[in-house]
């Protein structure tokens, strides 16, 4: 019996262009699964953005629109506006969500927007080459922050699912990893959550992944894995940080 | 609808958009356009539509470009420092080939500027104020009236051409209230299936992307954009023209300032000069083939707008050299006047004449 | 039979199935991918593999395409 094979939804033969060992590709696996699963693939408009997500379009065989960086979440708004029967969600790093896109983020939150919003949090801006984003943790090393990130300079980062649960039109907000299997299990099945909340049409949902960026830590992607339970879990809380359906039992 | 109203130009462009079929509008306030949205956000309402309030410009004009990437009919207005805002998504939508519509009611520039009307967003609507290669299609109403006529055809051309495109308006024309007749929207409803996102049922998935990571891909993509454009230019490009059969002297302005002109027209030739007036309606593409062809016949080329002299670039390429090309102007506020015109007419008659 | 199947164009070399494999049945191969690293295979001579897919679900790459049970 086959108990593992390619979701539908990724399109025939894509190989994914993300560096060796980015956690990237666990995610973007998990989200066709569910599409496969939740039936959603005639249904999805999805809403890419700029960085090392740009070319999720080139994996999903679903519809994309690719929007300007930070501008995601006007696009995926603009989109269930103009489409209020469709299933749509972002995929952004945390650059894109949280720092050049944070006010498209929040005020997409606060309206309730009835899409889901996916973050992948690495702590930095991998696409050009591993800078300082909002997202980096105190004594990090980058590119721009080279004695590490300290508060006086570069001030503090974002707990993004923490803030988009302040946001009263969420429906949910959450933190997973995806470095253990047992992870990966929980991360699947709360964007799952997030998936069916929006179907129900209860407000805006969202989901932020704790992700590795090997070339640009410097690690092998096992050592990338360890500094997400050692170093980013401890900053970065996993749990669910709203969920109104919960709140109804 | 075929009864003359009495009607401000900024509701006259909002309920012209809804009779053509606006699905969706997203704004950000201000002056002097912003009764298009207050009108908007009831009517639209009222009909189940699409509105939001956007957190700035920047998001409304994504919104306008994730609704319409759905094939939907989708608009946004804004004014000059807040349509620089507008410049990244605009690249975009050009690139991705996405019918947005935008309006522009010009105010002053540069920076903050002021409320007063000004036509200083000429070369920012028709040379590109984002990134690349690409070309908006700009349309310049002079009239309440026009107003109307051209937002419907706006929508037209967007989804004809799957080109972005813009209602370059100015304040005084926002503002102003003129008898004007609706009418039905005219134009045929223009089949979106084969590229719009509807989500992936019984077909592959598709992706309205800009990206190109191959050369020659990047290379063909801008080739084909521009034959596109070429395309629009040939079947489009619009423009006035009066009394240029006989005309010695060609008065050419856009948008409001042809009012004051074709008044100027007529004042002058009272005078007994024999003046005419063109003025492109599509600023994008321009009517510069038919400027030359009038350049041939003209001695005098006078541009009249309210800027520092923007069109009056294009006119001289369009004129090369077959006749004298000169500019009346102020950056600023009061329109020049019929007066003002007639006597700077006047004025650079005496000097052609004076250095033969 | 128990087994997966990888395949060597996805493959980035990231090591990751190594780790994760409870038995220890995938190892470094001598074969090397395109850009010269060394990939991987699945070596089960004791016919000891499960199907647990752990191997599969910890795949950054989908190389590993199929595991069956």
């Amino acid at each position: 019996m086959q108990v593992f094979k390619i979701p539908e939804s990724i399109k025939k033969g894509a190989r994914f262009t993300f560096c060796p060992g980015c956690d990237h590709g666990i995610i973007v696996r998990i989200l066709a699964e569910l599409i496969d699963e939740l039936e959603l693939k005639e249904k999805t408009i999805c809403a890419t953005s700029i960085g090392c997500s740009v070319f999720l379009y080139d994996f999903l065989n679903i519809d994309c629109i690719e929007s300007p960086h930070g501008r995601a979440m006007a696009e995926a708004t603009g989109v269930k506006r103009a489409r209020p029967d469709k299933f749509v969600f972002t995929y952004q790093g945390d650059g894109d969500f949280a720092s050049i896109g944070l006010a498209e983020s929040m005020h997409g939150a606060l309206r309730g927007e009835k899409v889901t919003g996916i973050c992948i949090n690495n702590t930095t801006y991998g696409m050009t080459g591993g800078q300082m984003g909002p997202t980096t943790l105190l004594g990090q090393k980058t590119t721009t922050s080279p004695m590490g990130r300290f508060t006086g300079t570069y001030g503090y980062p974002i707990k993004v699912a923490e803030q988009i649960a302040l946001c009263d039109g969420t429906a949910f907000s959450a933190r997973v990893a995806v470095d253990s299997i047992a992870h990966i299990n929980q991360a699947k099945k709360v964007l799952k959550k997030a998936f069916e909340i929006q179907l129900k049409g209860l407000g805006y949902t969202f989901v932020e992944f704790l992700a590795t960026c090997p070339t640009n830590w410097k690690m092998t992607p096992e050592e990338a894995h360890d500094r997400v339970k050692n170093e980013m879990i401890p900053e970065y809380p996993l749990g669910i940080f709203k969920d109104i359906t919960a709140e109804d039992k | 609808m075929d009864n003359k109203v009495l009607v401000k130009g900024n509701f006259a462009i909002a309920q012209a958009a809804l009779n053509a079929g606006l699905e969706c509008y997203f704004g950000y306030p201000i002056t002097p356009q912003t009764e298009i949205g207050e009108y908007l956000s009831s009517e639209m309402y009222k009909r189940g539509l699409g509105y939001v309030c956007a957190e700035s410009e920047l998001a409304a004009i994504n919104m306008v470009l994730g609704a319409a990437s759905t094939g939907a009919k989708a608009m946004t207005s804004s004014s000059s420092c807040a349509v620089s805002l507008m410049q990244e998504a605009l690249s975009y939508a050009c690139s991705d080939e996405v019918p947005v519509v935008l309006v522009n009611v010009m105010r002053a520039g540069p920076g903050l500027g002021y409320i007063y009307p000004a036509q200083g967003d000429y070369n920012q609507a028709v040379k590109g104020g984002g990134n690349g290669d690409y070309k908006l299609i700009v349309l310049a109403p002079s009239t309440v009236q026009e107003c109307i006529d051209y937002t419907y055809k706006a929508f037209y051309l967007a989804h004809k051409y799957r080109n972005p495109t813009m209602i370059l308006a100015d304040g005084l024309l926002g503002q102003m209230m003129e008898p004007a007749v609706f009418g039905e929207y005219p134009y045929p409803e223009i089949d979106n299936s084969s590229w719009a996102l509807t989500g992936a049922k019984g077909r592959d998935g598709r992706a309205i992307f800009s990206v190109a990571t191959a050369e020659d891909k990047q290379n063909q993509h801008i080739y084909d954009l521009f034959a596109k454009f070429k395309t629009i230019e040939e079947n489009e490009t619009e423009w006035e023209e009066i009394n240029t059969e006989d005309a010695d002297i060609l008065l050419v302005a856009f948008g409001s300032m042809t009012r004051n002109i074709k008044a100027a027209m007529t004042e002058l030739r009272k005078q007994g000069l024999k003046a005419g007036m063109l003025r492109p309606i599509t600023l994008s593409p321009f009517p510069s083939k038919r400027i030359h062809e009038l350049a041939q016949k003209v001695h005098n080329v006078v541009v009249v707008e309210m800027n520092m002299g923007q069109m009056v670039n294009d006119v001289k390429l369009a004129v090369n050299g077959q006749a004298k090309v000169d500019l009346v102007h102020r950056p600023v506020g009061q329109w020049l006047s019929v007066e003002e015109i007639t006597a700077a007419v006047n004025n650079i008659l005496e000097k052609n004449y004076a250095s033969v | 039979m128990a087994h997966i199947v990888i395949d060597e164009n996805r493959c980035k070399s990231c090591y990751i199935c190594l780790n994760t494999c409870p038995k220890g049945l995938i190892k470094k191969s001598q074969k090397t991918s395109k850009l010269g690293d060394y990939l991987v295979e699945f070596v089960d001579p004791k016919k000891e593999c499960v199907g647990c897919a752990l191997c599969a679900a910890r795949c950054p790459d989908m190389a590993i395409v199929e595991v069956h049970k």
